[in-house]
């Protein structure tokens, strides 16, 4: 895609917080509600004589996300110490892995408008987090709380080339680490973070920029922002003939741009050794086959199962398999009532429009997939009409009954036999003689007046089909 | 060859402050010290991997079990200056 003339290229790597109960490397809390300094201990603030043990769940997640990441997950990775200084870094160096990262080579694919886009993934390496600065300006206050949570950094390759595609990389590393349950995928709460590399160069031209990387962007809305804000920075610079800094910067959701946090112009030198106080992480084929039977269908995969064995539009799969569990939620439904499409319907117009409302997550939803399933069942039986399930629906998500006792309390059951739907019908056109002797006279346009009718005399509940049916003969005369 | 520069980066990533007239003395230290381990670069190593650890032996790994074993209180109780149970530190921005 063309940006004026120039075309942009945007590499991205993402922390991922994973989801584990202890540290990677000691067995402080990772909860993030504690008080200060609450989850720390001798290993966590770097005191002298203290040990890393690794955490054999983090070395698990890890290995799931390469494997759906589709990488290659090394026998023998080795961590790494990452040398500088810096207050919240309490050792004086972060425990990373360097050259040899557990896993590596992957690829990810993904739809941007449309279209299926595929991503690489350069390498995913285990690493701890540092702590928490809070800079007042007289004085700098640590929390340490944060200090060696275990992290997998994923690095993708330079491969997009628009805002959109930026923010639906990282939109879709989150879905699949959140269908895996490996991280919960907070970018609020920093249980995710996301740094976005842009540079730019002349179209046609196969020698990159120099690259600026922005740092601190805590939605995919923002992503999108701050690239193509970036972007638009730099093609200025580059048509004013000046130079763009090698440099980090900070994307301002306030101000919608970016600005300068520190020049790389000396190069860091963090003097990456092999860390002496671990060994190396092996792996054997049968921990990686074990954790690979154990993956679940991915995202983008199970979208094209819903297309191709549900009959499901694409648009309608793609929103479905957003969330796992409103996958699970859909799933669960169709199987009960075996009508996909209506399932589909309902789940994406009337469920998620509730949820929205009440802003709850569809774990909460107090309509369960076997009510619903029963619900669209219900339907399809011609025990209710459409019109009437959407009452139950309401009387459903308030009330948390089921369908069976929503409509038996309310006596919503259509009534499709003929002579009960006959007799409403009766009275309807005794009461409406003069449009019975105009209808009869040739004005046809009036059956819709009296379907109309004999529906607000039933109070909704007499079927359509047998309404239409019975009226047409009865207004032959 | 390590040059008074090289010191002096040297110095700077580790937080040291060095003299003209120390750098000058570290350097030719230094350089001393480089060029005996240099001796090890001049053993053949053609077709042997880069030894991470000497060690063959399977890596332990801990069960995901968190535990508290020290309040904020007594992991800060060594800290020069804190403010309640934060660290505080002179301003680094």
């Amino acid at each position: 895609m063309s940006f004026r003339g120039y075309e942009a290229v945007i590499g991205i790597e993402v922390h991922v917080q994973l989801k584990t109960a202890s540290k990677m490397f000691c067995a402080d809390a990772t909860e993030f509600e504690a008080g200060d300094n609450e989850n720390t201990s001798p290993v966590s603030v770097g005191m002298p004589g203290t040990l890393p043990v690794v955490n054999k769940k983090a070395i698990e997640f890890s290995i799931k996300t390469g494997l759906a990441l589709g990488c290659e997950i090394r026998k023998k990775s080795v961590f790494a110490r990452k040398n500088y200084f810096y207050p919240d870094l309490p050792k004086g160096y972060q425990i990373s892995q360097f050259d040899l990262p557990l896993c590596e080579n992957g690829k990810i694919s993904f739809k941007v408008d449309g279209v299926e886009k595929t991503i690489s993934i350069t390498r995913a390496h285990m690493e701890e987090d540092a702590g928490k600065s809070n800079h007042s300006g007289e004085y700098t206050l640590i929390n340490l709380n944060r200090a060696g949570m275990p992290l997998l950094e994923i690095v993708s390759g330079p491969d997009m080339r628009t805002p959109a595609e930026a923010a639906e990389y990282g939109r879709t590393i989150r879905q699949i680490v959140r269908y895996l349950d490996v991280c919960d995928g907070n970018l609020e709460e920093g249980s995710m973070r996301c740094d976005c590399n842009v540079s730019v160069m002349k179209e046609g031209s196969t020698k990159f920029g120099t690259k600026v990387e922005i740092k601190n962007i805590n939605s995919f809305r923002f992503v999108e922002k701050a690239v193509e804000f970036e972007i638009d920075r730099q093609i200025d610079l580059v048509e004013r003939g000046e130079k763009i800094l090698q440099e980090t910067r900070l994307w301002d959701p306030d101000k919608n741009k970016t600005f300068s946090m520190r020049t790389k112009e000396d190069a860091q030198d963090y003097r990456y050794f092999p860390d002496p106080d671990l060994l190396p992480v092996t792996v054997t084929d049968a921990m990686i086959a074990k954790f690979r039977s154990e993956l679940p269908e991915l995202p983008l995969a199970r979208a094209k199962r819903f297309v191709s064995a549900h009959g499901l539009p694409e648009y309608d799969a793609l929103v479905l398999t957003s969330e796992k569990e409103l996958a699970d939620f859909y799933e669960a439904t169709t199987k009960v009532c075996n009508n996909h499409k209506a399932s589909s319907n309902w789940i994406m117009t009337e469920l998620l429009r509730e949820l929205n409302q009440a802003n709850k997550e569809i774990s909460q939803s107090p309509i369960t997939p076997e009510m619903l399933g029963r619900l669209i069942g219900f339907i399809d039986e011609g025990k209710i009409s459409g019109k009437i399930a959407k009452a139950v629906f309401a009387e459903m998500w308030v009330s948390g009954k089921d369908p069976d006792t929503v409509i038996k309390e309310k006596n919503l059951v259509q009534i499709s036999d003929a002579g009960a739907v006959e007799k409403i019908i009766d009275e309807v056109l005794a009461a409406n003689a003069q449009q019975v002797a105009d209808y009869r006279g040739g004005r046809t346009k009036l059956f819709g007046f009296f379907v109309g009718a004999v529906m607000k005399a039933s109070k909704g509940q007499a079927n359509p089909d047998v309404v239409n049916k019975v009226l047409l003969e009865k207004l032959k005369g | 060859m390590i040059d008074p520069k090289t010191i002096a980066h040297i110095a700077k990533l580790a937080r040291l402050e060095v003299s003209a007239e120390e750098a000058s003395r570290y350097s030719g230290d230094l350089s001393k010290a480089l060029g005996y381990f240099e001796q090890i670069s001049k053993v053949d190593t053609q077709g042997v991997e880069p030894l991470v650890t000497p060690s063959e032996m399977q890596p332990f790994w801990r069960e995901d079990e968190a535990k508290r074993e020290f309040t904020a209180e007594e992991m800060t109780a060594n800290a020069p200056e804190k403010m309640g149970n934060l660290f505080k530190v002179p301003p680094v921005v």
